[in-house]
């Protein structure tokens, strides 16, 4: 089957996870990995014939048969790439804070978006819990709705660990602008034990329409369940939905594939997933015009 | 004059969550006036789980935090209005407007190995002119080394002195003094003590810490907190008087407050009940215990049962909403549900 060739940005240890699912994927292939130094991700790439370049965003621009690219670096880099890779022509999936495009959960927003040159991948507490947000307000509406995602602490990231407001904030504003809650909140919790917890999430949503009925919306989050179960398996429904008076709690916990990160890091894992569930799909729309 | 302890009442802040934060401006108001009035240096005022804490995970506060922050610091002439503020919870557009409200000292609380979250608030709240306090919880749960490598790390961002919090009222007077003497001779800052009387050591615990080098104490008028509650402002006051330590607090005048104006305000008394002594005996953050009881209630289980089961899943400060999954799948396991 023809595939659609990616690069990703920055060969750390969340784009090493990206490389290893496009290597399982059905519709993508490695372009390129592209990082700024001879580091074990580029060594990584390289073991598994992969082309790598350790001329950063320059090295991907030369590539013009590079579609779609992953961007794992930082926000202040991705600021500087989103322009060029836009006048390139070439998708940006953006899995950094920046957020210069329009934020994407797959399972909720991806036939808006799926034209879109660049997407952001919101958060991995967003990516876990906006469905579900979604799934409720789209029966019974949504007045608020308030996460709280429970992350190991091994799978935070210093990047997370600087910046944690960015965290709270970021998933707080796609709570509201693609789960469609009238106000958001969102809570982290990084948690030490040992052997690691798995990624936890509660999602507590204040609706407006009562009469929805509860059913209902168990019914629409159990679909919404099996959608990012696509390409998330790890997905799973840990209590479900309980209405107390206009309040829905739900909790749902995230294993990953255990693809290059372990599996407790399910937040890391739900991320990558959505953002190679996102490729997928463009790039299914990008083949279909080509066979035109 | 003896040596120079320093005591931040926290009767407003983690006595909230014994009255389910519920304060009324009228109870702020004359609370912190009774303090400012009886020589306390530091009030704290916020949500228990810190600034924009109000949320359905922790309950929502009666009043607008920040309607009630403007109504202590009116209250008060010559102490400094303190918050605290949970990294994760809060965030540093909380604190700009908490101190628009008028709070000259923000506490910054991590759990006791996650302190590189606190950099980026404790970094801020000095570029606003503000105190910083490194705030670590849960220390019981680390060894001495790491309690010690966390707070270096908070030091470093520009901490103005280290508090440690016995969150979950575990500790024994030994284990305070290992901990507070590691401190004191490892860091250049001050460093502070925050007790739980889950076991019944609050107010031993924090005279440990004292003669093992603290020279900040946190306390409440009657203990008002978290599980068991803290240590007892007006105990410590009258035992550190007694000890020689210079509090600059008025003892008579502080059982006074406690008796005349706290007392009338709380809901249930402040003591060990089973729930309390298991939180303690199980090294479980305090403020799970109202949340506890709500679950032990809506899924027919004892609040203990659930307690333990947390404990032994390792659980930190701020998964309140893990008492709904462990209360489900007890439940579950009993055919309850």
């Amino acid at each position: 089957m023809e595939k659609i060739k990616v690069a990703i940005l920055g060969p750390g240890n969340i784009g090493s996870d990206l490389m290893y699912k496009v290597f399982r994927s059905e519709h993508l292939e490695m372009g390129l990995m592209a990082g700024i130094a001879e580091s074990e991700g580029i060594k990584r790439a390289r073991s598994f014939g992969v082309p790598a370049s350790v001329e950063g965003i320059d090295g991907v621009l030369e590539l013009d048969d590079v579609d779609i690219v992953f961007d794992a670096t930082n926000a202040f880099s991705h600021y500087t790439h989103a322009p060029l890779l836009e006048s390139a022509g070439k998708i940006a999936i953006d899995l950094t804070p920046a957020a210069v495009g329009p934020y994407l959960v797959p399972c909720v927003n991806i036939g808006e978006l799926s034209n879109a040159p660049n997407v952001n991948m919101v958060t991995c507490g967003g990516q876990a819990t906006i469905p579900i947000v979604y799934a409720i307000s789209r029966v019974a509406g949504a007045k608020y709705s308030e996460i709280v995602a429970c992350i190991s602490s091994l799978s935070a990231g210093p990047g997370t660990r600087a910046n944690i407001d960015e965290f709270t904030q970021t998933t707080a504003k796609a709570i509201e602008i693609v789960g469609g809650a009238d106000k958001g909140k969102a809570i982290i919790v990084l948690n030490p034990a040992d052997p690691p917890i798995t990624m936890s999430n509660t999602i507590y949503v204040q609706i407006k329409n009562r009469s929805a009925g509860i059913e209902a919306i168990a019914k629409s989050i159990d679909e919404m369940v099996a959608d990012v179960q696509k390409y998330v398996p790890g997905y799973r429904l840990a209590v479900p939905p309980m209405l107390d008076g206009d309040k829905v709690t739900v909790c749902i916990q995230v294993e990953g594939a255990g693809d290059f990160l372990p599996a407790y890091s399910g937040n890391l894992d739900i991320i990558n997933s959505a953002a190679i569930g996102a490729a997928e799909i463009i790039a299914k729309g990008l083949l279909a015009q080509r066979a035109k | 004059m003896g040596k120079k302890i320093h005591i931040v009442d926290t009767t407003l802040r983690d006595g909230s969550h014994a009255v389910a934060h519920s304060f009324t401006p009228g109870q702020v108001s004359a609370i912190a006036s009774g303090l400012d009035s009886c020589g306390l240096e530091y009030i704290e005022f916020s949500h228990g789980d810190g600034i924009a804490g109000s949320t359905y995970n922790f309950g929502f506060s009666k009043y607008d935090e920040m309607d009630l922050l403007r109504e202590a610091a009116n209250a008060i002439k010559n102490a400094k209005l303190t918050v605290l503020l949970i990294p994760g919870i809060g965030t540093v557009e909380d604190l700009d407007l908490a101190k628009e409200c008028g709070a000259k000292v923000v506490r910054v609380a991590t759990h006791v190995t996650e302190a590189d979250i606190s950099m980026q608030h404790i970094k801020a709240a000095k570029d606003l002119g503000m105190i910083a306090c490194g705030f670590l919880m849960m220390v019981h749960m680390a060894p001495v080394e790491t309690i010690v490598e966390q707070a270096k790390l908070m030091e470093s961002y520009g901490a103005d002195y280290i508090n440690i919090a016995d969150s979950a009222g575990y500790m024994l007077p030994g284990d305070v003094k290992s901990a507070v003497d590691a401190l004191v001779s490892n860091l250049t800052v001050p460093v502070g003590f925050h007790a739980h009387d889950n076991l019944s050591f609050a107010v031993a615990n924090s005279l440990a810490a004292v003669e093992s080098g603290a020279t900040y104490i946190d306390a409440t008028l009657r203990g008002l907190g978290a599980g068991a509650g803290n240590a007892q402002l007006e105990v410590i006051a009258g035992v550190l008087q007694r000890e020689g330590y210079d509090t600059g607090l008025d003892f008579y005048p502080l059982m006074d407050l406690a008796e005349q104006v706290l007392e009338p305000i709380m809901v249930r008394p402040q003591i060990i009940n089973t729930a309390s002594l298991m939180l303690g005996y199980a090294g479980v953050y305090s403020s799970f215990l109202l949340h506890v009881y709500k679950a032990g209630e809506k899924f027919g289980l004892e609040p203990r049962d659930i307690l333990v089961e947390l404990g032994r899943r390792r659980m930190v400060g701020g998964q309140e909403d893990m008492i709904i999954d462990v209360a489900y799948k007890l439940s579950q396991d009993r055919g309850l549900a």
